[in-house]
């Protein structure tokens, strides 16, 4: 992966008094994933460049790689991507890595030889040719633009051969402004990784002072800070937060939270999400306390958000969460703090895994069962499966079901005609689908049951989720 | 001397004063495993045997342990005093849970020995006045014991009486593992002679006569043994001789009878008890009316002398009326006589007024076969490997048997409805839907098979949950997953990784002379289940299933349905269904191109690399050039970014093999290279000439549609075979073919000559293909040098396990096991899958 920087002030030659790297010398030097290396395709008096050519080591970069980001709900997951992947040849991270140790003083803005150079701005011309862009060119030109750079950034196409895939998620990258070579250094040290927004290693509490110390003087008064911040530092919200506030401890702080716009992820349901999902906490919750429910379970407990309304509730004497996910099961734990519980909240609380389309007996006895937002989880073949287990086998005395309403998608703004909200839904009801289903479950299992929305209800469409209680029929005939 | 008789399970409570010498007599007579001391027990728990405030916890533990035992099927003794009537209340209640006897041996021992004993031993502290007490206890336990339970109350009295017993062990009368059979077992008979006789004689049995032409006995040429299932009697036209027959046969050794409901009333009637006359009974005892007392009194004896169920043939057979739990078999209770002779109800009523049957037999996960009657059904149907032979005779059905170990059905007609039945015959449910419970699959699970066993570590099973409920597709069409394959051991030759000469020397190495070479597909894995009939055949709707290497639906619809019935076509086409006489049929295919599939892959992963490469290696070069140009050294730094750069231009050829263009099912073909199974068999012992001749005529049936395997057969002690083959796998791979996979040409199942199972195949890569394994720059000889350390053991390994379960899913699926056997083993082959393995193996 290669970066260029070049500058036509005059003379150009003293670019190797800034950079501290002698302008007819290879520089080489050694850094964890290969080698860097600094070398000057020109120098003259007009124009001179200084490219920094990082040689990854494809072995090393492996052994440094330990901790790769896995997703095994991906279908097929990707485990290859350890060993086939872009790093040896796109700038990121690692690049950042190498030029704060090879361009150190620069950086800092030091120049022995040409102290007043150092401290005023140049013509500079940066290049990076190939330079992963989450979120497209735009955000190129959204983060360098403010700083005083003229942003050209072309997308690469995916394949040649294969016009109709369109482009990659490259863009070859080039900047000119007239600045401190100090600040494009600095620019390019915290914006690099930021565009690439995949971080190579561990992002520790120590990355807020070194994001702060880089980004002084631009940083605080950048319009795209917070998203700045939030991929520097990785998505993790604390330390976001806690840059912010000492970026700028007057200010209210920004919503750290909030969606960054920009995201190439699957569109997820937009702005009235946090409240839909708050809206539906409280419905299912109060439906719970319509039951007279005490012994609840909350089938498909997710991250457990559920989980924490109802043990905030004595009413509740034992709620047990299942997923068939270790890792939400483990992440609802943690999110519950269920180890710092004192006993007595403890031991209303279980989590377990179970899945829904076998029959578990544990879960048989309940008073209510909840399936908030989860049988569109399930493939349309397999439901039989989950309506055996759960209202002819463990036959709770009510049932809580919620799911989308379908018709209501067209009010969201940015979800595709068509689109589902999550990429894992396998369907998405009308309201005359969910109605059918419920009676026919109804009659099949012995359940009474009623229908509402929940959320705005809109007149045309109606309330984004549907709500169905259903009540078991108490006399055996 | 005293002999005592114990049944060989029972629970044992030895009774007797301190110092009465239980703990001796029970190391003469019994393992000291079998043998729960409740001194042994306060140690465990409070560190000193005479600690008796701990009395309450050790004897919580104790029975704790017990029920273990006997829940596992094994006679436990207590050594206790067992004074007291709660302590021995607490036993009765921990046998009558695991439906065993319980059992009392008394020793009693005059007071005044059994004091000097205590005074012997430094660590009883008690007193004289204690010992008293306890005799007290003991005199007014001995009238207690059988009220409270125990079915034998063995008691010795004097020390001489003890020394000299002996204990003889019983079997229950439920235990006759010793008979093998075969057996004919026979549905519910019903009063229903002529038909008796019709099917005993189907089945090959000679009936034998008395001077009045009555059926008295029946035997048969090659020594079979008949089963009765039981209600002989009621609602048909002649009870009695029904049971003249059965009686005899009985009597003469040539057949086993187990009692069903009807016996049981007619017992309580003839003994003049107060029984509601309905259901048939009056026919019945009008019948009976018209026989002499004595054989009424012959009836009631023989019904009298009926076990409940029978334990038959090593434990692999269980025959009881209205059928058996598996935690009932073998054991003797109240209630295991009650199922067996009722089954067990929900306490519900039908439509009908009758009682609603809880199925247990969905529930069942035993190991032995169950057969039963009791409830009339159209059809039997097997339900985890139990099945119902009541095919409503009386009411106008069939009289069927059960040919064991042969499991045919064998049915005559009713000559007609003997009696009305109250709900009709054909409102019982039809087959049952089986249903799978979390335990079957949960957990850390040894799984046994045919094959050899293994251990599914509780966390891969976790793992494989997730898969199974969120991806995969219908359990009951989910019949097999291929197993990994293993690459040949790493090549040493330059520029290689992998290489012919190391596969073929892979199966030299255990002895194999002859192995096909099939061409590695350039697509993804597809099996596929499909039905003779579109909507038909045993697998659930749908008429089969294409999934993927993992169990997911191939496409999702409609287009895996536009596949099946492409595939269907091509069955139907090239004649299989008839010659193999089978409407089902289980294919292994590869489906191509990869793209088809694989598109969003291949876009964001594979092709984003190589547009990154592509773009920034050249820029790299030409940067690199002008530096020389200005006289710098870094001519070494340029080649290596210029190998770079062709590596990255093969890489890019290599992922572009693997697209073309599809549009729904057109572009997308099939390469199928192996028949798994079908129904008359699995095909896993059929050598590879057999499987790819069969595909290549589905090939020849749709050539448009499917694709052969191009192929070689290699002798591998013959050096022109070899480079041949070799020389072939050279083009193919040169040409951007992906490599080829080596199989044992006898067949999937192949074994070595020391009768182990060999690696259904492995596969041998070619150079070029694995760029996108290893890593566009994986041919740089140092990159090369590091990859070659590669260790293939665990993968070997799991290849070899998998392939084990595969061949047990498919001989399971043959041998039409139950659901939850089927998919245990399914779903520990996907369970192997979340083992951690170098994913480029």
């Amino acid at each position: 992966m290669l970066l260029t920087l070049t500058t036509t002030h005059q003379p150009a030659t003293d670019l190797g008094h800034l950079l501290i790297k002698h302008p007819d010398r290879v520089h080489a030097f050694d850094v964890p994933v290969g080698t860097a290396h600094v070398f000057y395709p020109e120098a003259d008096e007009r124009r001179c460049t200084a490219a920094l050519l990082l040689d990854v080591d494809p072995l090393k970069l492996t052994a440094s790689r330990g901790r790769g980001r896995k997703s095994t709900t991906t279908p097929e997951s990707f485990t290859l991507g350890r060993y086939v992947n872009d790093r040896p040849y796109a700038a990121s991270s690692l690049l950042a890595s190498a030029l704060s140790k090879v361009y150190r003083s620069a950086l800092r803005g030091a120049s022995k030889e040409r102290p007043e150079l150092a401290a005023r701005g140049i013509p500079l011309e940066v290049r990076v040719p190939v330079l992963r862009c989450r979120g497209g060119a735009e955000v190129a030109e959204r983060l360098f633009g403010p700083l005083g750079w003229a942003v050209t950034a072309t997308a690469i196409p995916l394949d040649e051969l294969h016009p109709q895939w369109g482009d990659s998620r490259y863009v070859d990258l080039t900047l000119t402004g007239t600045l401190r070579v100090a600040d494009a250094l600095n620019h390019l040290y915290v914006l690099l990784p930021v565009l690439d927004d995949a971080k190579h290693y561990w992002v520790a509490p120590d990355e807020v002072d070194k994001l702060l110390r880089a980004g002084a003087g631009w940083l605080a008064d950048h319009p795209e800070r917070g998203l700045i911040i939030r991929r520097y530092l990785a998505h993790r919200r604390a330390l976001a937060g806690q840059a912010l506030e000492r970026l700028d401890a007057k200010r209210p702080t920004d919503e750290p939270t909030a969606d960054d716009g920009v995201s190439d992820a699957i569109p997820t349901e937009p702005a009235p999400r946090a409240s839909l999902a708050a809206l539906r906490r409280q419905a299912v919750h109060a439906a719970l306390v319509d039951a007279g429910a005490h012994r609840v379970l909350d089938l498909g407990c997710g991250g457990g958000a559920l989980l924490a309304t109802l043990i905030g509730d004595r009413r509740f004497t034992e709620i047990v969460g299942t997923d068939v996910s270790i890792q939400a099961l483990t992440l609802a734990a943690r999110r519950l703090r269920l180890d710092r519980l004192p006993e007595r909240q403890r031991d209303r609380v279980t989590l377990r895994q179970s899945a829904l389309t076998y029959r578990d007996e544990q879960l048989c006895g309940y008073d209510a069962a909840v399936l908030m937002e989860v049988v569109e989880h399930v493939d349309p073949p397999r439901l039989s499966a989950l309506e055996d287990a759960v209202f002819g086998y463990a036959r709770p005395t009510a049932v809580v079901v919620t799911t989308p309403n379908v018709e209501h998608n067209v009010r969201f703004e940015g979800l595709p005609a068509g689109a589902f909200r999550h990429a894992d839904h396998r369907f998405e009801w009308t309201r005359a689908e969910f109605a059918d289903w419920v009676r026919r479950v109804g009659a099949t299992y012995g359940y009474s049951a009623v229908v509402h929305g929940v959320g705005p209800d809109d007149p045309e469409v109606g309330a984004p989720t549907q709500m169905a209680v259903f009540t078991r029929a108490e006399a055996a005939r | 001397m005293s002999v005592l008789d114990i049944p060989e399970l029972a629970l044992v409570a030895l009774v007797g004063i301190s110092g009465s010498g239980k703990s001796t007599f029970a190391g003469r007579h019994f393992a000291p495993s079998q043998v729960l001391s409740s001194d042994a027990f306060r140690a465990m728990v409070a560190d000193d045997e005479n600690d008796q405030s701990a009395s309450a916890e050790a004897f919580d533990a104790l029975h704790y342990v017990a029920g273990k035992r006997l829940r596992a099927g094994r006679l436990t003794v207590v050594d206790a005093t067992n004074l007291q009537p709660h302590a021995r209340a607490a036993l009765v209640r921990v046998a009558r849970e695991h439906d065993v006897l319980p059992v009392a041996i008394v020793l009693d021992v005059p007071e005044a020995l059994a004091w000097e004993r205590t005074e012997a031993r430094f660590d009883r502290t008690f007193g004289r006045q204690v010992l008293a007490r306890m005799s007290r206890d003991l005199r007014r336990s001995y009238g207690q014991l059988a009220r409270e339970g125990f079915r034998k109350v063995h008691v010795l009295r004097g020390v001489d009486e003890i020394e000299a017993a002996e204990i003889r062990y019983e079997r229950l009368f439920n235990d006759r593992r010793e008979l093998t059979g075969p057996f004919d077992i026979v549905g519910d008979v019903h009063g229903c002679r002529v038909e008796l006789e019709a099917l005993l004689t189907r089945l090959g049995w000679r009936l034998e006569r008395d001077d009045a032409g009555r059926a008295v006995d029946a035997t048969h040429p090659s020594g079979r043994t008949a089963v009765f299932v039981g209600d002989l009697v009621d609602r048909g036209p002649d009870s009695p001789g029904v049971l003249r027959l059965v009686m005899g046969m009985v009597a003469a050794g040539h057949a086993l009878c187990v009692p069903g409901n009807h016996e049981q009333k007619l017992l309580r009637k003839l003994r003049g008890r107060n029984v509601k006359v309905a259901h048939g009974l009056a026919e019945t005892l009008a019948q009976l009316d018209a026989e002499p007392a004595e054989f009424t009194a012959e009836v009631a004896a023989f019904i009298d002398g009926l076990v409940s169920h029978y334990v038959l043939d090593g434990g692999r057979l269980v025959v009881a009326h209205a059928g058996l739990k598996q935690e009932y078999q073998g054991r003797a209770s109240g209630r295991v006589r009650a199922f067996a002779l009722y089954g067990e109800t929900t306490g519900e009523t039908d439509e009908y007024g009758l009682p609603v049957r809880y199925p247990w037999a969905r529930e069942y996960r035993g190991s032995a076969t169950v057969v039963y009657g009791h409830t009339p059904t159209p059809e039997p149907e097997w339900v985890n490997d139990t099945i119902c032979i009541d095919t409503g005779c009386v009411f106008g059905g069939r009289l069927t048997a059960l040919r064991y170990p042969e499991r045919e059905l064998v049915a005559v007609p009713a000559e007609r409805e003997w009696y009305a039945p109250v709900r009709p015959l054909t409102a019982a449910p039809a087959r049952p839907d089986e249903v799978l419970e979390l335990t079957d699959v949960t957990g850390r699970r040894h799984v046994e098979h045919a094959y050899g066993s293994l251990t599914v570590p509780a966390e891969n099973a976790a793992a494989a949950l997730e898969v199974m409920t969120r991806f995969a597709v219908d359990p009951r069409r989910l019949v097999w997953l291929p197993p990994t394959m293993a690459p040949c051991s790493t090549s040493q030759l330059d520029g290689y990784l992998e290489h012919p000469a190391e596969a073929f020397a892979d199966y030299r190495s255990v002895g194999v002379d002859r192995v096909v070479c099939e061409e590695k597909h350039m697509g993804s894995r597809a099996v596929v289940l499909v039905c003779r009939e579109p909507d038909g055949g045993p697998f659930g709707p749908g008429g089969g299933v294409v999934h993927s290497r993992t169990g997911r639906p191939f496409f999702g619809e409609p287009l895996d349905t536009a596949l099946l019935d492409r595939v269907r076509a091509a069955v139907t086409g090239a004649g299989l269904w008839d010659e193999l006489a089978t409407d089902w049929l289980l294919l292994d295919c590869e489906l191509l191109p990869w793209s088809a599939k694989a598109s969003s892959l291949i876009r964001e992963q594979y092709a984003g690399v190589g547009a990154a490469g592509r773009a920034g290696l050249p820029v790299a070069v030409a940067t690199l050039d002008a530096a020389i140009g200005r006289g710098l050294d870094v001519a070494e730094l340029r080649n290596r970014m210029a190998r770079r750069r062709d590596d990255v231009s093969a890489y890019t050829a290599a992922y572009r093999a693997y697209v073309g263009p599809t549009d729904g099912l057109r572009g997308v073909r099939l390469a199928p290279f192996a028949v798994l199974a079908g129904a008359k068999g699995s095909y896993h012992d059929r050598d590879h000439g057999w499987h790819l001749a069969l595909a290549d005529r589905l090939c020849a049936a749709d050539p448009e549609f499917c694709t052969p395997t191009r192929r070689r057969v290699v002798e591998l002690s013959d050096d022109d075979s070899v480079r041949e083959a070799t020389d072939w796998w050279l083009a193919l791979t040169g040409s951007g073919g992906e490599g080829m996979v080596v199989k044992p040409y006898a067949g999937p199942a192949a074994r070595s000559e020391r009768g182990s199972l060999l690696q259904p195949g492995i596969k041998c890569r070619g150079r070029e293909y694995l760029r996108i394994i290893y890593g566009p720059e994986y041919t740089e000889p140092e990159q090369l040098a590091v990859l070659r350390r590669r260790s293939l053991g665990r993968k070997r390994g799991l290849a070899l396990r998998e392939h084990a379960l595969g061949l047990a899913a498919l001989d399971a699926l043959v041998d039409g096991a139950p659901l939850w056997r089927r998919h245990e083993l399914v779903f520990a082959i996907l369970a192997c899958e979340s083992e951690p393995v170098d994913p480029r193996l």
